[in-house]
């Protein structure tokens, strides 16, 4: 077969992570070939390079025997590649016709030539059954219909080759099935696709040819027929299971959250946790793992207070706090590391003492009737600062001037300072150093000795299968099952169909008591 | 060809010194920038800086009338500095300055049965009332709707100042002179005289403890430390647990009541009737007060004091070189820009791109 393109030996680096080493990535006329990975792994950058977004730090590039420089998506799609981003970039005030058309030169000059340009667009739609209304407005489209939008304006450009970054998360079932037969048709004229996606069972149904990614290296490279989902996993995950870090034994403890049966829309208006129920008993570490983007962020905002649910309940120590305000949230012992550390845990402009004491302040002897004591509040927080280990010149520096490290200290010290009864920990170690990671990861699981219930939502798998007790995997918002790591192994294998949406083991929460 | 690419890049902390040089820079290149509008119109500069400043502070007199002027400048300056902390973008200080004039002359021509400090303690809190209760209207629609606040205060204005026409033109209208102005109020309600010979009045005491009071709510109690993380950043703010919008409510209320109190001095201190022209812009000049002084109250001081000797010294600057008295807004506006882009240069800086 032909090859259309040739990604040799990339390289990219951001700051201290490496993204994509020693990358080799071809794509074959006529083909649809599966960018398989979980999230980091590089598959969003290695396309954001080949798609002029990105430039790569060594390496090269060729379009069908070519080497190339592609220094922009301009210069991509005068190669013909196209590339459909999970955000989209329409716009919402103009019609679909107008869109597509939208950068590219009219062969009228200075007038737009809508009929020719109507009749081109319609002939695309119709060959490759992308159903789209020319006029309507994007603002009145569905997701679905407004991804669609962005493959007529790809094909518009007569693109070869197609790139879909994660194009199913946004689908109804229906419209992935819809979205699949277009990528057969466009198989069927010579074009070739590139599917990115952490989905095995879609990755399974739609590839020829899967290549996949971890950590930014290519672990493998298989022929759809030649390989298995159990083996695809293995591949995605990849690692030998360790065991969990501290040798105590766990005194299991009375369940004190509960949570019971919680559904809940996205920012987008989309149902992002359906149904979900769970127990956190005291003294465990339950890890929540899976790809981001299934439902963890939504489940930590309820908890949290600043997301009201659908339907369903949270109990604290049997007391419903579903639609508490993160302030007696904060107050009855709940602890929160938010997943966002810049944005919702900590006021960067602000100095850091004022940030360690800003969930506490109002508190004797922090305050006395309307008035702040700050003498009190700068004892508390030099105390802590030293206590924690922040590395600081002074308290009184605004917070922004910290590492991430030291960003998330300070979190760890006004939260652990208030002897939470229950801590929410969201991606704590993310875009840490190795040695701030070792730190967090010490505290979570001395907090968790003191009888702490702590619920660890993580992206990192090395992570979760450290520190938790009980790991459980959501995957589009439902619970895939929860391993119990005192009554078995976890198979590493099963953890990967876990998370990528291959396997549900319904009974383990479903009847076990807890 | 490749044309070099200019990026604004966030600076990490800015030095001490930079962020009280800022405002004294930004003064320097105004008056520079002011100094050509002179000289296009054929005057010395420096003949006119000295008259502008002679006239606000070179005599006993100037310098009272600069005190006059001061006050309603450093209770518009207060409150729209105490609104901007948290982000409540109150345009609206001139409509509420006039929301308190209103009320204070509303009282104040009732002619009740009140001795002399009640009466003044009355037209004071109904004046504060009515520019809170002006303000809330807005502060509470961007509290609970995320309605743009820029635009209602700004509107607010609008109808304040109509309806002040109205009842001049209307109801209100001096039986006496035929012209559109109140009565003049009950001599219970005239604020007292602070300096003999002179229109400076109890007001200034009233502005002064505002400036700080704002102080002491912004930096010392538990409201200011909420409303300064409501400012800074609503989400996390919310996120960790304070109620951004009582924040916000409660802003709005001081905010419009202080500028309701220079409305109130206005009337109780200087023209002791209502006229339609009872401020010339000061709820505006309060927006560029706050900014020149950094939402500081100190700042707040000094820009306010500025302002006035600018407003003073322009009168005496245009009667004795017959210079258009519209120079001194020309100064203020200038002074804005110039501080913008100062705070611009403050919080980033510009660098090239390779």
């Amino acid at each position: 077969m032909e090859k259309i393109i040739e990604m040799k030996n990339i390289r990219k680096t951001f700051l201290h992570t490496i993204a994509n080493d020693n990358v080799n990535f071809t794509v074959y006329k006529g083909e649809v070939v599966s960018l398989l990975g979980e999230n980091g792994a590089g598959k969003t950058t290695l396309m954001k390079i080949l798609y002029g977004m990105y430039s790569k730090d060594s390496g090269d590039i060729y379009v069908k025997g070519r080497k190339v420089e592609i220094n922009s998506p301009k210069d991509a799609i005068a190669l013909g590649i196209g590339m459909v981003h999970q955000h989209f970039t329409l716009v919402k005030s103009l019609t679909v016709l107008e869109n597509v058309i939208l950068g590219l030169p009219s062969p009228k000059g200075f007038q737009l030539d809508l009929i020719s340009s109507r009749k081109k667009l319609l002939d695309i739609s119709k060959s490759y059954g992308l159903n789209v209304d020319a006029d309507a407005k994007i603002w009145q489209l569905s997701v679905g219909e407004r991804q669609r939008v962005e493959i007529v304006k790809a094909l518009y450009r007569n693109i070869d080759v197609l790139i879909l970054d994660e194009p199913t998360a946004v689908l109804t079932p229906q419209e992935v099935d819809d979205l699949f037969k277009t990528l057969n048709l466009m198989k069927k004229e010579e074009k070739s696709v590139v599917f990115i996606s952490h989905k095995l069972d879609e990755v399974m149904k739609i590839s020829d040819r899967i290549v996949i990614l971890r950590n930014g290296i290519v672990t493998g490279e298989r022929k759809k027929e030649e390989t298995n989902k159990k083996e695809l996993a293995r591949l995605m995950v990849g690692r030998e299971v360790i065991e969990v870090l501290h040798k105590e034994k766990v005194k299991v403890g009375e369940p004190i959250l509960n949570v019971e049966n919680l559904s809940a829309l996205n920012d987008k208006g989309v149902l992002a946790l359906k149904g979900v129920s769970f127990k956190l008993r005291k003294g465990e570490v339950l890890g929540v793992a899976g790809v981001a983007g299934n439902g963890q962020r939504e489940l930590e905002d309820i908890i949290c207070g600043v997301r009201k649910p659908k339907d369903g309940k949270v109990y604290f120590n049997g007391e419903d706090i579903t639609n508490k305000t993160p302030k007696e949230i904060i107050n009855m012992g709940i602890g929160r590391i938010p997943e966002d550390r810049m944005e919702d845990g900590l006021i960067l402009d602000m100095p850091i003492f004022e940030n360690i004491v800003i969930e506490f302040y109002d508190k004797e002897p922090f305050s006395k009737g309307i008035l702040i004591n700050y003498p009190e509040i700068e004892k508390t927080a030099r105390r802590l600062v030293k206590e924690f280990n922040i590395k600081t010149s002074s308290v009184y520096a605004a917070t922004k001037t910290l590492s991430g490290g030291n960003l998330q200290k300070v979190i760890l010290a006004r939260v652990l300072s208030q002897n939470p009864k229950v801590l929410i920990a969201s991606q704590p170690t993310r875009g840490l150093d190795v040695g701030a990671m070792e730190y967090i990861h010490e505290k979570i699981l001395d907090t968790k000795n003191k009888g702490t219930g702590v619920l660890l939502i993580s992206e990192d798998l090395n992570e979760i299968l450290n520190l938790s007790d009980r790991i459980m995997v959501m995957y589009e918002g439902e619970i895939m099952g929860i391993i119990d790591r005192q009554k078995e192994k976890v198979n590493i294998e099963e953890l990967g169909l876990m998370m990528a949406g291959s396997l549900k083991r319904r009974r383990d929460y479903e009847t076990s008591e807890i | 060809m490749k044309l070099p690419k200019f990026k604004l890049e966030r600076r990490s902390t800015p030095p001490l010194w930079f962020q009280v040089l800022t405002p004294v820079i930004a003064v320097a290149i105004s008056l520079v920038i002011s100094a050509i509008f002179l000289l296009l119109i054929h005057k010395n500069p420096f003949t006119a800086f000295y008259y502008m400043f002679y006239g606000a502070i070179g005599t006993k007199f100037a310098f009272k009338e600069m005190l006059v002027k001061a006050t309603p400048l450093l209770l518009t300056g207060v409150a729209v500095a105490i609104a901007f902390v948290a982000k409540y973008w109150n345009i609206g200080a001139e409509g509420q300055l006039y929301a308190g004039a209103l009320a204070a002359t509303w009282v104040g021509i009732m002619n009740l049965p009140l001795p002399r400090a009640i009466y003044i303690l009355l037209v004071i809190a109904v004046g504060f009332g009515a520019g809170a209760i002006w303000s809330l209207i807005p502060g509470y629609l961007k509290a609970k709707f995320k309605v743009d606040d820029v635009v209602t205060t700004l509107l607010m204005n609008y109808i304040m100042i109509y309806i002040v026409s109205a009842l001049l033109n209307g109801p209100w209208r001096n039986p006496k002179t035929m012209y559109p102005e109140s009565i003049t109020i009950s001599q219970n309600a005239f604020f007292p005289k602070l300096l003999p010979h002179s229109r400076v009045h109890m007001g200034l005491i009233v502005a002064i403890l505002a400036v700080l009071f704002m102080y002491f709510l912004v930096r010392r109690t538990k409201l200011g430390f909420e409303i300064r993380a409501t400012g800074t950043n609503p989400r996390a703010a919310n996120f960790l647990g304070i109620n951004t919008i009582r924040a916000i409510i409660l802003v709005s209320i001081i905010s419009g009541g202080v500028a309701g109190l220079a409305g109130v001095g206005e009337v109780c201190g200087v023209h002791y009737h209502l006229i339609q022209e009872i401020s010339p812009g000061y709820g505006y000049s309060g927006i560029v007060i706050a900014m020149l002084g950094r939402l500081n109250a100190f700042g707040v001081f000094l820009a306010a004091i500025y302002f006035a000797i600018i407003i003073t010294g322009a009168q005496m600057m245009s009667r004795s070189m017959n210079i258009p008295p519209y120079i001194a807004d020309v100064i203020q506006g200038v002074t804005l820009i110039v501080m913008l882009a100062m705070l611009l240069l403050f919080e980033y800086r510009i660098r090239r791109e390779k």
